[in-house]
């Protein structure tokens, strides 16, 4: 089963940039999002009558709202973190759905890869003398197939992407609740030797929220991808349908969990110190 | 034994050991809250979302151990 790779495969260069198949995933589902959101407001109105459309959005943001506040507590904090956390649930939540559509793996197109690889003989025992070989270098036209599209949180580089913009956001809506000296005064605590060690490991674990942020959903997401992909290679249309079923809800949770870690992780950061 | 037999037993051992804990983690979890449903069936609301939060945590530690069984198996 070649057409497991860990790793994005290169479409094609636009200058020096390689645009992977999960880069351009991401662009078609920042497109679809975008025009989404127009075609929604230019069909907003304030009037009595109002389409079934309408009044489910404000249901699910009234809905948001509320599971915002009860983790924070608070509704002006509420309304500060609104946009970034609900920006990245639905970007997430689309990009993890977006592995599922058929046709996210099959479409794509053959690639000849040179491959180098190194023909390893073994040497035989000195009784026969016709044996020594040296390991030769060959270079082979190994056709390989790279699909067009792939989820882009299947790729490591978007949802470590998407959690450096979060830690980011963390440091950005620290300093703006708190001022500079404050926040910095979280880390860098000089007031006594075990406030310093605290301080330090304040420092490692604004690290590791980065890296459980990013491995989660990447971790999820991939083996989802993987198990789909086995799964239909045993049974080929019966087995996999309860697995979709899974995923479609695991894509859903991954994306309401890595909002809402956000979400927490930020009220902590505009918490006071105690 | 052959790389690619070792590669294999790593990647098997790395997922089936790592997911021990978090298993245990999610059901001691569960358990608790369910528990606590129980007795106060009013604060079923009040428990869902922290309890969805920590066994996130906790699944994550298992996430960690399949992309290393996965980083072995395909790298």
């Amino acid at each position: 089963m070649n057409e497991i790779s860990l790793v994005a495969e290169h479409l094609f260069s636009i200058g020096g940039f390689n645009v992977t198949n999960s880069i351009l995933t991401t662009a078609v589902i920042s497109v679809v999002i975008i025009v989404l959101a127009f075609v929604v407001h230019r069909k907003m109105t304030s009037s009595k009558k109002i389409s079934k459309t309408q009044s489910g959005l404000e249901l699910f943001i009234e809905g948001s709202f509320s599971v915002m506040d009860s983790v924070t507590n608070d509704d002006k904090l509420s309304r500060r973190f609104f946009a970034l956390v609900m920006t990245l649930f639905i970007v997430i939540l689309l990009s993890n759905w977006s592995g599922l559509i058929p046709g996210f793996g099959p479409i794509g197109i053959y690639e000849q890869k040179q491959v180098s690889e190194e023909v390893a003989t073994t040497t035989e025992a000195t009784q026969q003398d016709q044996s020594v070989v040296e390991p030769a270098e060959q270079e082979h036209a190994h056709e390989v197939f790279i699909p067009i599209f792939r989820g882009p949180s299947s790729d490591l580089n978007t949802t470590f992407a998407l959690a450096i913009i979060s830690l980011i956001s963390f440091q950005v809506f620290g300093i703006a609740a708190l001022g500079i000296f404050k926040y910095a005064g979280k880390f860098l605590n000089f007031k006594s030797p075990v406030g310093f060690f605290v301080g330090i490991l304040e420092i490692i674990s604004e690290i590791a929220k980065m890296i459980s942020l990013s491995f989660r959903l990447f971790g999820n997401i991939f083996a989802g991808e993987v198990l789909l992909l086995v799964m239909a290679f045993l049974v080929p249309l019966i087995a996999p349908l309860p697995f979709f079923g899974l995923e479609i809800f695991v894509g859903l949770i991954q994306a309401f969990i890595f909002a809402m870690l956000t979400l927490v992780f930020l009220r902590i950061a505009s918490m006071k110190p105690h | 034994m052959d790389l690619e037999v070792a590669k294999a037993f790593a990647a098997a051992a790395a997922i089936g050991l790592g997911s021990i804990g978090p298993g245990l983690a999610i059901g001691m979890l569960a358990a608790k809250a369910m528990e606590s449903i129980g007795r106060n069936p009013e604060s079923a609301s009040k428990i869902q979302v922290p309890m969805l939060l920590a066994i996130a945590f906790a699944e994550a530690i298992a996430i960690y151990a399949l992309v290393v069984a996965l980083i072995i198996k395909f790298v």
